[in-house]
């Protein structure tokens, strides 16, 4: 099946992020496509290319770079969400005049309409919030 | 017997009030642009979500810019099926004259048959 996932929780606030991360990785391991992570609301937090958490915990920024590496999974952050929470690609930096960059490929700063199409085009679309 | 997802195409279910979070904001935005794509959009006020529905609201005390202005808009956007949870409004002292806009108010078992009724279901 196709499938697609709707994020909206924040990483290291709640648990949506880490079982969001854990579905998609067996959404793969059972053969399934998984085309793409949206993030919304807090979810967006999850592209902030510079979160550090501690060494031994769980890195879910790098954890969502190499799932869509691996298996092709495309990472789209609300635009709208992610500017008003500081969240910006070397693109909006510039527009705002922003001396840096928070958001960083393979993540891409996209608009709800990519939301609205992968609830459209993929047979299930799984949502994942606070 | 009614065919499965024959109500519209996308559901949003609005569970929270308009000041003290995004997410009434946020859904509402994810249901202005479902529609200005052309999908048929239904919105089910639930729980405290009913509160956004309040006739006379003023805007945030934050600097937010509410959404009751919002929701005037929705007609434009070809948004007409208003949904309530009855026992939300109930349960908050309130009825349908307190309310902005023209509602159809659902039993527990109508909102099962509404979320059968959707392809694709979000909630805010």
């Amino acid at each position: 099946m196709r499938y697609a996932i709707l994020l909206m929780g924040a990483p290291y606030s709640d648990q949506a992020s880490h079982s969001a991360l854990r579905f998609a990785r067996a959404l793969v391991a059972r053969g399934h496509r998984l085309e793409a992570v949206f993030f919304y609301h807090d979810g967006v937090h999850n592209a902030a290319r510079l979160a550090a958490p501690p060494q031994d915990e769980p890195h879910l920024v790098d954890a969502w770079a190499s799932l869509s590496s691996k298996h092709q999974v495309a990472l789209q952050v609300c635009i709208a969400a992610a500017l008003r929470r500081g969240l910006l690609d070397e693109r909006e930096a510039a527009r705002h005049g922003k001396d840096g960059v928070s958001v960083k490929a393979p993540f891409e700063l996209t608009g709800l309409g990519q939301l609205v199409d992968l609830g459209t085009h993929c047979d299930r679309l799984v949502t994942f919030g606070p | 017997m009614q065919e499965p997802h024959d109500d519209g195409d996308l559901l949003v279910i609005l569970r929270h009030g308009p000041h003290g979070s995004s997410w009434l904001k946020e859904g509402l935005d994810a249901a202005l642009v479902a529609a200005a794509f052309g999908r048929r959009v239904s919105l089910l006020f639930m729980g405290e979500g009913v509160t956004a529905l309040i006739a006379d609201q003023q805007v945030g005390a934050l600097g937010q810019k509410g959404t009751a202005a919002t929701l005037e808009m929705l007609e434009m956007y070809d948004i007409e099926t208003l949904l309530v949870e009855a026992q939300g409004l109930s349960r908050l002292g309130l009825s349908r004259d307190d309310l902005m806009l023209e509602v159809e108010c659902l039993s527990p078992v109508a909102l099962a048959r509404v979320l059968s009724g959707h392809r694709l279901v979000l909630t805010f």
